[in-house]
């Protein structure tokens, strides 16, 4: 289904905006007004639409990376206003609007545990690590939708190096910031925070793990997991986790946000798999967003040849 | 305020409301405005205003004892009636936009899927309720038992918070709302029903109360 606007003049143009949207209000508020116990949030929606993205600053060095899908990447625009990011909310367009005053710098990563030199990074080392890199992978949400998105960032190998784990290490567990003052939407949405994840070591440290600090030539806009996030494209988005503050080595499996939430549902590994369901919905078929026919789920969203190796052995059904 | 509620022009306003948010989502559609999803978007918006509109015509009843105002019964039916538009709409974005007739796979939904079955379930509840509300069915099959059959529509409604409720992630909020009102509905119809049953001849006496016809809803 197009859902591009169209480039020449619509209504809105010839109208004044202020105009155009007060009517826009005054229709909306009208027509919904018995429902807003019920509808709760959505009435904003209405109210306010075509939220601006936060101004977003040019990533400049940045070169072609490894293992980029020649597919098209999905507009911006569709990136940064769907998104899951309960913190901000759990509507889809919730993150676009309710991440605006998250302040994103100064920010400091913190990498510690099983490691022989733990250590904080500033964003702004984080930035200079390693050539930026620009990666064009397939991101397949839980939900059944994909996008594709061109990341920067480099390997989290790289960084993981630089601190050097121990051999105890077994497991990197994450976690987002979580801060109640900007992030009051988070109440209520049915999971615990901070938000965190994990990965094994050997998933952690494998190439195309990425270490995510832009997208689409620009630093991350915030509702996309600002200034810092991972990229894990063959697992379920959820587990590419956001907005990253503490990075931890450690010994055993850690607890995982979706799996604490419901174990039955989302397992530690969320490996894409088209041939295991969600126990509610089919995980055969996805929506890559912008198109009208579903297309079929590929084993580990089609990177099997760089990762079906890491579960060799394994019963996917049983560590889904 | 009866002479408003029995005037054919304030019926023909509240058909056209009632047309409203099919109109919004047009105007949405034709702004760009259905999201990045629009497939998504159009199912939660006519499933949301299905659901919307059952809790509305099960209002309609509770509302005309409490105000007093019997003359809202000339609404029910076009309320009920557009639960059943607004749940054919929502049915055929699923089949057509959503899974674009694709039988097997919906059959498979339709069975495996809880969420699935309950909507499944609250939709085709309401066709023999669509296709008797006509004043030749009420006739033919009786009030008593055109009624009882109406009675339908609690389970649809249940059906639907269900529904709801079980289609989302893990912000249950929304769906909990529906399910509260849809609760406080039925509760309000147990309570008429064992204060009636309890004033009837035999039965303990209560405090009188203005007595009240042979008319639910």
């Amino acid at each position: 289904m197009l859902i591009k606007r169209a480039a020449e003049l619509s209504d809105a143009d010839v109208t004044p905006k202020s105009v155009y949207l007060n009517r826009r209000k005054f229709l909306a508020e009208l027509s919904a007004a018995g429902a807003i116990w019920l509808t709760g949030r959505s009435l904003g929606k209405l109210v306010s639409p075509g939220t601006s993205v936060l101004a977003a600053s040019q990533l400049s060095g940045v070169v072609k990376g490894p293992f980029s899908t020649g597919e098209k990447p999905t507009p911006f625009e569709d990136v940064t206003h769907y998104n899951n990011f309960y913190e901000f909310g759990s509507d889809k367009g919730d993150p676009a609007r309710n991440a605006q005053n998250f302040r994103t710098s100064p920010w400091t990563v913190s990498v510690e545990g099983e490691v022989a030199k733990p250590r904080k990074f500033a964003i702004d080392e984080i930035l200079k690590l390693a050539p930026l890199e620009e990666r064009i992978y397939r991101h397949r949400c839980v939900e059944a939708w994909s996008i594709v998105v061109p990341w920067i960032g480099y390997s989290f190998s790289t960084l993981a190096k630089l601190v050097e784990p121990t051999p105890k290490a077994k497991f990197v567990a994450f976690e987002t910031y979580f801060n109640p003052g900007v992030m009051a939407w988070a109440q209520g949405t049915g999971l615990e925070y901070p938000y965190v994840e994990g990965l094994r070591l050997d998933e952690a440290m494998h190439p195309l793990t990425l270490l995510c600090v832009g997208m689409y030539g620009q630093t991350l806009p915030n509702q996309d997991g600002a200034p810092v996030r991972m990229v894990i494209p063959w697992k379920y988005g959820f587990k590419s986790i956001k907005s990253i503050v503490k990075v931890r080595f450690v010994k055993s499996q850690p607890p995982t946000s979706w799996n604490t939430e419901n174990a039955h549902e989302y397992g530690f590994y969320s490996n894409v798999n088209p041939n295991v369901d969600h126990p509610r919905w089919s995980q055969a078929r996805e929506r890559r967003l912008g198109e009208f026919f579903k297309r079929p789920t590929l084993m580990f969203n089609g990177y099997g040849d760089q990762v079906a190796s890491l579960y060799a052995g394994m019963d996917l059904r049983k560590y889904f | 305020m009866n002479s408003i509620l029995t005037s054919k022009w304030t019926k023909a306003a509240v058909f056209l409301a009632c047309l409203g948010p099919l109109g919004l989502l047009g105007w949405e559609a034709l702004h760009h405005e259905l999201t990045a999803n629009p497939i998504e978007f159009i199912t939660h918006a006519t499933g949301d205003w299905t659901l919307r509109f059952l809790l509305i015509t099960l209002a309609v009843t509770p509302l005309r004892k409490l105000l007093r105002m019997p003359a809202l019964i000339r609404y029910r039916r076009m309320l009920g009636l557009f639960a059943f538009f607004y749940g054919c709409l929502h049915f055929t974005t699923y089949i057509w936009l959503d899974q674009f007739f694709d039988v097997a796979s919906m059959w498979k939904d339709v069975h495996k899927r809880p969420f699935i079955t309950a909507g499944f379930t609250g939709f085709v509840l309401m066709i023999p309720l669509a296709m008797t509300s006509t004043a030749g069915w009420i006739r033919r099959l009786g009030g008593k038992r055109w009624q009882r059959l109406h009675r339908a529509i609690y389970l649809s409604a249940t059906a639907g918070a269900i529904h709801y409720y079980w289609l989302v992630k893990s912000d249950v909020r929304r769906p909990l709302r529906y399910a509260a009102v849809v609760a406080a509905l039925l509760a309000w119809r147990a309570g008429v029903g064992l204060h009636r049953r309890l004033r009837r001849p035999g039965a303990p006496s209560l405090p009188r109360e203005t007595p009240t016809t042979a008319e639910t809803g």
